[in-house]
């Protein structure tokens, strides 16, 4: 690799000590020798082993459940229903500080996706206990499903989260998080040409050589020790302490050695049920998905779906950007209405354009939840922006190279979100790529900069209209503007007698805004 | 289930040990004597986690009888290291960032240790070809295959790979 030093040598200091140099990784010598502790190497004598009873249905209803015949199987300790969990619905998200709690550890009255966990056996084996899970009797009525995040706005849809209550997340009272920067509409009036593509990627599986899993034991003093893979220790920690309501520093997470994650293993679906396990069975319990649950349940990067439309001029500048991007949450918000807002944030790219307008939207479907996954919402938001770019390139006749360079960010140009541009490098990295692919680019743009023709006029907050859609689209059938029936009362305007608010909390869901998590609001 | 009497050489040991019918070489290696190496991916055939070596040739313990093993020798990545440190193959995977989470290292270093046994000087292809049962979700596969050919250079030279590879 090379490292261009000459770049921005005015921005760095040249006394570091450990980057641009080599160093050895300190759990390689573990990793060769085989002797890095993975969480089942903490395999324990009379551990028992934890599978699940998962719906076979997409949507439905549970109207009985019968664990007795399972029950009464050769090995079987205990089986764990809704009943036994303490907090009986959860979210991710309330370590976030946001709401609403939405997800069971086990279903209850609806299962919402396939392969969602409806009872837990306990065994003195994993054959056993599969073999319990099978034998549990659950009566099903099915309920129509969808599995298409556009057919899930429609009116009429099947709702699939009672406690969302339709089939967006909310974000302050409207249905997508938003970013408006000029005035798109004129923008496309004034363009020489106008596209409009729609891109869909499909939901992706981290698929890690090891699959999720941990093990949950008692230890001393009315303690337990949980050996995981969690790619979050203390995010785990943090939720099994209020799923199972116990305090915190009753649970000894040990971790830190995970075989593959890339996101997927910071859902915490394991632990708090084999530490429930442990609780009422005093005895180790393990968990662990097999390959297939790995596949089938365990959460996706979320699929989405995206429409970006753009005005561009001959001379190559995009001078419009209209973006609608749909999250596929499936079933449960897990991480995704956080992800939906780093697609938001992301959407405009790395790229000058003076009139910005997105709508971001987390949706909700009969799909398994997706959630972290390396980047999520950006990444797929990249895949739309990019052959974009491209296709814009071919419509004006540029170069694709010099067409990104061409538009490119550049210190002190006013983004979308309003954070004024610092430390760009788009077009050095562009010019380096060119010369590594033997790409050539013309002179004009060999001699274009970062540090360069930005700001002045491209750090004007231009005047924002009134958020009203640019185009109105057969298939737009989710108010825009108009507030959802959930949605936060307008502000009361505030009177000499009006009595003082009480104090929100945090933890209520309504007290923090998801962009002022991820710094997408100006400071 | 039946159970058999299983005589073998585990890393060098001559062993004796009950197995059941249907065991598998996995269960029993890594569930049974604790040789952790031996990592559980897939329990299907496909991901190359739990790749050990019979009789000088790699094997996926989750698919291989442990009743068939009679007689056999066996070897995981526990009898690597040898009385002047780490194998070649180990010190490569160090050297040029083979490792990454790990899960696959003891797989893939029982394959490139198989490969290199039969065929000290192999080529690119035949190094992609005798790992191509292992799947590494880190690395991109690259790292992997430098370290074997490095690993098999000083194999045959007795000079150690070359220390950190500039990045």
């Amino acid at each position: 690799m090379e490292f261009r030093k000459d770049l921005f040598a005015g921005e760095r200091n040249e006394d570091l000590n450990e980057i641009g140099r080599p160093t050895q990784r300190q759990d390689a010598q573990g990793h060769v020798t085989g002797r890095s502790r993975f969480y089942e190497d903490h395999a324990m004598p009379g551990m028992l082993h934890m599978k699940f009873a998962r719906s076979p249905h997409h949507h439905a209803r549970i109207r009985s459940m019968d664990t007795g015949a399972a029950a009464r199987m050769p090995g079987v300790v205990r089986i764990l229903t809704s009943e036994d969990v303490p907090k009986k619905v959860h979210t991710l998200l309330i370590l976030l500080g946001l709401g609403p709690d939405d997800e069971p550890p086990l279903a209850f009255d609806k299962v919402r996706y396939r392969g969602e966990p409806v009872a837990a056996v306990i065994a003195e084996s994993e054959a056993a206990a599969t073999a319990a899970c099978a034998a549990i009797r659950i009566d099903y009525e099915p309920l129509p499903a969808v599995f298409d995040v556009e057919e899930a706005l429609q009116p009429g849809a099947p709702l699939v989260n009672e406690y969302h209550g339709r089939n967006w997340y909310d974000y302050e009272g409207h249905d997508y998080q938003k970013i408006r920067f000029g005035d798109v509409e004129a923008g496309f009036r004034a363009a020489d040409h106008v596209i409009e593509e729609r891109y869909q990627m499909t939901p992706i599986e981290h698929a890690p050589t090891e699959t999720g899993g941990c093990i949950a034991a008692p230890d001393t003093a009315g303690r337990y020790v949980c050996y995981t893979n969690t790619q979050a220790l203390f995010f785990s920690l943090e939720t099994a302490s209020r799923i199972l309501k116990v305090p915190s520093n009753r649970l000894h997470f040990v971790g830190g050695t995970v075989g593959g994650g890339f996101g997927g293993k910071v859902d915490s679906v394991h632990e708090p049920l084999a530490l429930l396990g442990a609780m009422l069975t005093q005895r180790p319990v393990r968990s662990a998905y097999t390959r297939a649950e790995e596949m089938q349940v365990s959460s996706p990067r979320g699929a989405e779906r995206i429409y970006i439309k753009d005005g561009v001029m001959n001379d190559g500048r995009i001078v419009a950007r209209y973006v609608r991007v749909y999250c596929d949450a499936g079933a449960y918000s897990r991480l995704t209405p956080y992800g939906a807002v780093k697609a938001a944030a992301h959407m405009p790219g790395p790229y000058y354009i003076p009139n910005v307008w997105i709508d971001s939207r987390c949706v909700y479907t009969n799909r398994t939840p997706s959630s972290a996954m390396r980047g999520f919402g950006v990444t797929g938001a990249d895949f739309a922006l990019e052959i974009q770019m491209d296709k814009l390139a071919r419509l004006v006749g540029a170069d694709p190279m010099e067409f990104r360079i061409q538009n490119a960010y550049r210190d002190g140009d006013m983004k979308a979100h309003r954070r004024v541009t610092k430390n760009a490098a788009l077009i050095e990295c562009v010019q380096a790529a060119a010369r590594l692919a033997d790409w050539p680019i013309g002179e004009r743009f060999q001699a274009m900069s970062s540090t360069r023709d930005g700001g002045g006029e491209r750090a004007r907050i231009p005047a924002t209209p009134p958020p009203e859609p640019p185009v109105r689209r057969a298939a737009a059938a989710v108010p825009e503007a108009a507030p959802t029936p959930a949605a936060a009362p307008a502000p009361a305007p505030e009177t000499r007698n009006a009595p003082i608010p009480p104090p929100r909390t945090p933890l209520a869901g309504a007290g923090r805004r998801m962009s002022s998590l991820l710094g997408t609001r100006r400071r | 289930m039946s159970h058999l009497t299983l005589s073998y050489h585990l890393n060098g040991s001559a062993r004796t040990d009950l197995v059941e019918g249907g065991e598998t070489l996995l269960s029993l290696l890594r569930y049974r004597l604790d040789t952790t190496s031996v990592r559980q991916g897939c329990k299907q055939g496909t991901c190359g986690s739990c790749t050990v070596i019979v009789d000088g040739e790699s094997r996926l313990a989750c698919i291989t009888l442990a009743a068939t093993c009679e007689g056999r020798a066996i070897e995981t990545a526990e009898s690597l290291p040898g009385r002047q440190g780490l194998h070649p193959l180990q010190q490569a995977f160090m050297d040029h960032f083979a490792a990454q989470c790990g899960f696959c290292t003891t797989g893939m270093l029982m394959a490139a240790k198989a490969l290199l046994d039969a065929n000290p000087n192999p080529s690119r292809e035949e190094v992609v070809d005798a790992i191509g049962g292992n799947i590494c979700r880190c690395t991109g596969y690259q790292s992997i295959i430098d370290a074997i050919l490095a690993a098999a250079e000083a194999g045959r030279t007795g000079v150690a790979p070359a220390s950190l590879r500039r990045y």
